[in-house]
């Protein structure tokens, strides 16, 4: 790497200056306040303040709704993971194998990425919508009630399709540059050694994929737990009953409609720790190459 | 084992693009026979044709006695030798070699058998658990290899498997892909767009122009007998002098030939020779020396020991029997 050896003191740290300031205004100071305030309790009118060590995160601990929110983000992720990475695999398999017209595909299939998680979650509120949408009339037809207002596994599932359907673009681009980085050889020379289509997808595609696999898996997690609020905030806003309501809609629901500053504090804390968890394995892992 | 039949074998792609037409080849069992041309001759695609790999647009390709166009690469009973290995990244080298026994559902026995059979033949015994991606080359070259011996199957197809490597390298893969089909006798199609490795390595040549076929035959024949300008000028190193008979209207059958072919090696220095010729630039191999210059406003190379006297002009005679006639259309020989 080129080192640059300044004469003047101060100008490096003049050049340094925006983004350290941008660091520490909008990240760190944040953080820091966050740390602080899950340690402290305030009054209910604000007035007063204090100190009362780990209780609140002792509270968390205690309350079954936050239980009850852990569990049911651990459920959402997983889900709009599943269903996202399959299909954006499944549809990747299928263009990689198009020889014609593979980028207009491509480009059609990267468009639902454009679209905002709140529009998107109005968009699939409204197909799912039980007086005017077309999934609950459909769902009718087959003896289905579709009510995502009164039934906790539709709402879940409803805020499970607008989360997933968003970042199918996402994984939709990264498997096919995985697809097209493994050499056509590959599988010709497992055709020649007697393999089937589905076996060559197991036995070679699937692995050689799997770095982007991994990679994938913790950007889509990731995303699941922290990018997915303006969906459940445009749709079910948490309910029914707690049944969609994830660690950080409950964060902004807690602090900023319920104003209790120290549980709200406390809860971002954890989801700190878990961002910080999910980035140690991303670099720890996704850097060494699964697999081969 | 296996002869192999193309009969008027073409390739035409959606769009109308031709890339190999009227390509006819009897294989017999056991031949090393090398497709050699330019890049875009068309070689590749009548491997993979015969592979399999691209679908056989015109003609029919037959190994043993059967005819093979409707049928999947795994059932022709073929192995390939890919020009980047192709080998499984992911899989031990043992795995690589033991794939498509598996695939196969060869007993457990058997695979261990052939795989350690291979192992033994290519020196590739140590390696066996090792990744790809530990391997050099050359070993990778092997594993390569190995991969098609393992399967006996009724024909080797190699495609272009030595480019990847340095040039010494090369030299001596070329030697032990030889030795190799010596004693397996395994029918081999090899493609390559090298005219030395395809002089050293066939049994016969098929020298591919423009997707047809420009010549078969021996390497020998081939070098002595050309049937074009094109082979001519493409088999042979250095390349045969194609002069317009025109400029040199002293020598035999200039009169009723287009054009007159002299290999390098074939003109000699003599104060009373026919051609003259105004030296240009001398290239020096060590053993020989190469002489470019010009005679009647044609370019013309030759071929001399290295202590043959040098001055800016010389005079040439060429070797009895060794002028090439060919006609001035197309380029095709005159007996």
């Amino acid at each position: 790497m080129k080192r640059t050896i300044f004469r003047n003191q101060l100008l490096p740290w003049l050049l340094l200056a925006p983004q350290l300031a941008i660091t520490f205004i909008f990240f760190l100071w944040p953080a820091a306040q966050a740390i602080r305030q899950s340690f402290l309790r305030q009054d209910a009118f604000g007035i007063s303040t204090q100190f009362v060590g780990l209780s609140n995160f002792k509270a968390l601990w205690n309350s079954p709704e936050y239980l009850n929110s852990l569990q049911v983000t651990a459920v959402f992720a997983v889900l709009v993971t599943v269903l996202s990475m399959g299909f954006s695999l499944l549809l990747a398999v299928a263009v990689d194998r198009t020889i014609r017209s593979s980028s207009l595909y491509t480009t059609l299939l990267v468009w639902p990425y454009a679209v905002a998680p709140a529009v998107a979650g109005i968009l699939w509120w409204f197909i799912f919508n039980p007086t005017i949408g077309i999934m609950p009339y459909v769902l009718d037809v087959v003896g289905y009630d579709w009510n995502h207002i009164s039934s906790k596994t539709d709402a879940l599932a409803l805020v499970v399709i607008a989360s997933a359907w968003k970042q199918i673009s996402y994984n939709f681009l990264f498997f096919v540059a995985g697809l097209q980085s493994i050499p056509a050889s590959l599988r010709e020379a497992a055709a020649i050694d007697g393999a089937g289509p589905v076996r060559r997808f197991f036995d070679i595609t699937l692995p050689l994929l799997s770095p982007t696999t991994f990679f994938l898996l913790v950007v889509n997690i990731v995303y699941a737990m922290f990018d997915t609020f303006a969906v459940i905030d445009a749709t079910t806003e948490g309910g029914p009953a707690q049944a969609t309501n994830i660690l950080v809609y409950k964060v902004y629901f807690d602090g900023f409609v319920g104003q209790n500053m120290g549980s709200s504090a406390a809860q971002s804390v954890v989801l700190m720790g878990i961002v910080i968890l999910l980035t140690v394995i991303q670099f720890r892992y996704v850097e060494k190459k699964v697999a081969y | 084992m296996a002869s192999i039949t193309l009969d008027n074998v073409g390739k035409v792609y959606p769009g109308g693009t031709r890339a190999v037409g009227g390509v006819s080849i009897d294989i017999a069992d056991g031949e090393f026979i090398v497709l050699v041309g330019p890049s875009g001759c068309g070689k590749s695609t009548l491997l993979r044709m015969i592979a399999g790999l691209e679908s056989i647009s015109e003609g029919t390709v037959r190994i043993g006695d059967r005819a093979v166009n409707d049928i999947e690469p795994a059932d022709r009973d073929i192995a390939m030798v890919f020009q980047n290995y192709a080998l499984y990244p992911h899989m031990s080298v043992r795995q690589n070699l033991a794939y498509g026994l598996k695939n196969r559902r060869t007993p457990k026995a058997e695979i261990d058998r052939r795989v350690a059979e291979a192992a033994e033949i290519l020196q590739i015994g140590p390696f066996l658990d090792r990744k790809p991606r530990a391997l050099s080359g050359g070993q990778r070259q092997r594993v390569a290899m190995g991969r098609a011996i393992v399967r006996e199957p009724a024909a080797f197809l190699f495609d272009e498997p030595l480019s990847n490597l340095d040039a010494k390298l090369r030299v001596t893969m070329r030697l032990e892909i030889k030795e190799l089909q010596r004693r397996l006798r395994t029918t081999s199609i090899y493609v390559t767009h090298d005219q030395l490795e395809a002089m050293t390595l066939a049994d016969r040549l098929v020298v591919l122009n423009g997707g047809r076929i420009e010549q078969i035959g021996t390497p020998l024949e081939v070098y002595r007998k050309p049937a074009s300008t094109f082979v001519a000028g493409f088999i042979g190193s250095p390349a045969m002098n194609l002069i317009p008979a025109r400029a040199v209207p002293q020598l035999p059958g200039s009169a009723h030939a287009g054009i007159i072919g002299i290999r390098p090696e074939d003109l000699t220095i003599a104060p009373d020779g026919p051609i003259a010729m105004d030296v240009l630039a001398v290239e020096e191999l060590g053993a020989q020396r190469l002489v470019h210059g010009q005679t009647g406003g044609e370019r013309l190379t030759v071929t001399m020991p290295s202590d043959a006297p040098l001055s800016d002009s010389l005079r040439l005679a060429f070797r009895p029997g060794s002028l090439h006639l060919f006609q001035a259309e197309g380029g095709r020989r005159i007996e």
